[in-house]
């Protein structure tokens, strides 16, 4: 029903998507272009200004910070950098009394440290974003007055800032005039004024709160864009046959909704993981909320150690690389068990 | 910027129009309270005498900020900015930049205090000219202490006894906000200059001696963290591990605290209209403990350097040398009660007169510590990043001070190698 069975009619010369991987066909006939080349080189043209500043507002930074994190470059001189291999990242030396010490990122308790917090927050948040966006959008699917109104308003914290909104939420969250407090011990849940950004226990949580309430309206919306597809038909059919609604929502809504949710989830995540702003406004420093990206830029700015920050950046950019790879094959082999 | 630069050709093109002599030059500088308005009435004078125009180029607030943003435009050798406004620690971090003053102000150095003329001097050149130092004191209730019979503690022990007691009656008369001591703890720059106040007043040392040795793993030092450790929770709310200045002062200016760790800035702010302690606080050198004897201040201040790379050094050396000098300072001081660097001021009849505070300060001032940017080098953000989360690890019951410092000790050792 949502797919029709019906081939679908395609073009003649329907070749590898020429968009995407800039692959031309080989001409096959001796005289001339065909019109599919004629396409594909006009299409060359007009993808020439993208890639050309693609390439240069993207690929030369990133190649130059990967240069970079294999040379001893500060700062202070940026030019005179010397190639040294892979000291950044580990380099080992055997002192005199025989002991081996090794030094570099990667066995950088700090670094470390950071990849954890990064990686907690990232999944933490986005499954938290996850639940609640979807359960917004089944909301907002449903038809009742004012829908509208309610439907932008959701996206105001969304529309807001992160700086702006991290600086408010810091103001709410402060410990002695913060309105949170204030609102928690008026209603009687805590008993005495909590220190949200300020112990390491409730750090986390405190960056952790901001970020779910800011982005939980992408999720949403990208939600609601997926259950809009669903047919109204298939709802129909399964209240005539008197299905249980949760067993519709795991049975037709989920399985539906999945492509939509699994776009959603992989932007989140990549938002996540170089997640920098609301950790510098909110909990500067501390080490219970560092993460890559803060790691990084604190020792290309501020500690002189540009090189050092620049393998930190390389990493940063592996590390999400490698998830992002993964989880796009975990969802296509899924995609392929559920056979249909 | 590309509004900035327009404004700036327009600036050069209509001034060249009238004089054909004049320049425009660039200063930036950080962005707090009314710091740009009190600049720009400052160089008024010198742009009338001298004919040329200052273009002021606003920077956020925090400093950490400012020092990032500094860092790259000084390491692609921006020529846009021909003066920097400095932080007292930057000099040995940024000398390279900075072109060497020793020769032009060999006649205003020996004006200001030798100390911090040496803090903006590296392997003998002049960094930078110094504007307004800053010394923190302890900030106390006159009311408050009167009423349960003290007088202004002199050792921090004292400190955190008169505190707990005057928290804890006033709490149980039903002054339920009120607390000991407001001070900063967040994990920053400012918990350095804390640390090494409570670590050198109790005779541990400076972190890292002027020398280069690393000093910060003595009892003394163990026993001062120890006390500030106890203070959280206790006479200092826990939300302090999180408090900059900013966060201190707004507990103590309205009305909810004992004591509080401030700079100079607090002192004109909490005697405002609208401010709860107007009129009932004063201010003392910070205490001592474990019975040293003197106590300890960390050294602030701004200074105003000028870039090698800038096209108009010779007559950015001058509105520096203007803004360095006493007829600036004064000025300064008496339109932002900021403490003055040339020594003589602190006798100026004009300053003592609106502003008795000044020449009082100069006590807190000249016990000054400074923090060990000298010694470090270009390692000072991070020694400073280690000292701090090592203090913070301790304030917030992550590990003794003992086992913390004890690692700090190793760190140091670790980031210094052979030398600073």
């Amino acid at each position: 029903m949502l797919r029709p069975t019906m081939p679908v009619p395609r073009p003649r010369f329907d070749g590898p998507p020429v968009l995407a991987t800039g692959k031309f066909m080989p001409s096959r006939q001796p005289y001339g272009p065909t019109l599919q080349q004629q396409r594909n080189r006009s299409a060359m043209w007009f993808l020439l200004p993208t890639f050309v500043a693609l390439s240069g507002i993207a690929g030369w930074p990133l190649l130059r910070t990967i240069y970079f994190s294999f040379t001893d470059t500060s700062l202070t001189s940026i030019y005179d950098g010397e190639w040294i291999g892979f000291a950044n990242y580990l380099t080992w030396r055997e002192l005199p009394s025989g002991r081996v010490i090794y030094r570099g990122t990667l066995v950088d308790p700090v670094w470390w440290n950071a990849v954890w917090n990064t990686l907690r927050f990232s999944v933490i948040s986005v499954s938290v974003e996850a639940v609640l966006g979807m359960m917004i959008a089944l909301l907002l699917n449903m038809q009742f007055r004012g829908r509208g109104v309610v439907r932008a308003a959701i996206l105001i914290p969304w529309a807001i800032p992160t700086i702006v909104s991290a600086q408010i939420w810091s103001w709410m969250l402060n410990d002695q005039f913060g309105v949170i407090n204030h609102a928690l011990i008026g209603l009687g849940i805590i008993d005495h004024k909590i220190a949200w950004t300020a112990s390491a226990d409730t750090a986390m949580v405190a960056v952790l709160i901001v970020d779910i309430w800011k982005t939980t309206p992408f999720m949403a919306l990208l939600c609601l864009a997926g259950l809009q597809m669903i047919p109204r038909d298939m709802y129909e059919a399964a209240r005539v046959d008197g299905i249980h609604p949760v067993r519709v929502f795991f049975r037709v809504t989920l399985p539906l909704v999945r492509p939509a949710l699994m776009v959603a989830i992989i932007f989140r995540m990549l938002d996540a993981l170089r997640i920098y702003d609301l950790v510098y406004v909110l909990t500067p420093n501390s080490r219970a909320t560092q993460t890559m990206s803060v790691i990084a830029r604190e020792n290309l700015i501020e500690f002189d150690k540009f090189a050092y920050g620049a393998a930190q950046s390389t990493l940063l950019f592996a590390i999400i690389a490698v998830i992002v790879s993964l989880y796009i094959w975990i969802a296509r082999v899924n995609l392929a068990d559920g056979g249909r | 910027m590309k509004i900035e630069s327009m404004t700036s050709v327009a600036a050069i093109l209509s001034v060249m129009a009238t004089t054909g002599q004049a320049d425009v030059v660039t200063y930036a500088t950080g962005a707090a309270g009314n710091a740009i308005e009190v600049l720009e009435a400052l160089v008024a004078p010198w742009e009338e005498e001298t004919g040329h125009t200052v273009e002021i180029v606003t920077m956020p607030a925090s400093s950490t900020d400012q020092f990032g943003q500094y860092r790259l435009w000084l390491a692609a050798e921006n020529g846009d900015i021909d003066l920097y406004q400095t932080d007292v620690i930057w000099a040995p971090q940024l000398a390279d930049h900075f072109v060497d003053l020793t020769d032009v102000a060999s006649d205003l150095a020996p004006l200001h205090f030798p100390s911090i003329i040496e803090s903006q001097t590296v392997n003998g050149k002049l960094v930078a000219l110094p504007l307004m130092t800053d010394a923190p004191a302890l900030y106390y209730r006159i009311d408050l202490l009167e009423a349960y019979g003290y007088d202004a503690p002199s050792t921090w022990e004292e400190m955190t006894a008169i505190a707990q007691e005057i928290q804890d009656a006033e709490r149980a008369a039903g002054n339920d906000d009120l607390w000991g001591f407001v001070w900063q703890g967040n994990a920053y720059e400012g918990l350095t200059c804390n640390g090494l106040e409570f670590v050198s007043s109790f005779g541990g040392g400076q972190i890292i001696e002027p020398d280069g040795t690393i000093s910060i793993n003595n009892p003394n030092a163990v026993a001062a963290i120890e006390l500030a450790a106890s203070w959280v929770g206790a006479i200092s709310p826990e939300g302090v591990l999180a408090y900059q200045e900013e966060d201190a002062r707004g507990i103590w200016q309205a009305g909810n605290a004992v004591f509080m760790r401030n700079w100079p800035y607090a002192y004109g702010l909490g005697n405002d209209e609208g401010s709860a302690v107007k009129g009932l606080f004063d201010v003392a050198p910070l205490p001592t403990g474990g019975d040293h004897d003197t106590s300890a201040a960390t050294l602030g201040g701004w200074n105003v350097a000028v870039s090698r790379y800038s096209d108009n050094q010779d007559v950015a050396i001058s509105l520096a040398r203007y803004l360095a000098g006493e007829e600036a300072q004064r000025a300064r001081t008496l339109m932002a009660s900021t403490l003055p660097t040339i020594v003589s001021l602190y006798d100026d009849a004009e300053i003592g007169e609106t502003l008795p505070i000044i020449p009082r300060w100069k006590d807190v001032f000249l016990q000054a510590v400074p923090r060990p940017s000298a010694p470090t080098k270009g390692s000072y953000n991070e020694v400073s990043s280690l000292f701090w989360t090592a203090v913070h690890n301790t304030l917030s019951g992550q590990g003794s001070a003992a086992e913390n410092l004890e690692i700090l000790e190793a760190d140091l050792t670790d980031l210094r190698g052979d030398s600073w």
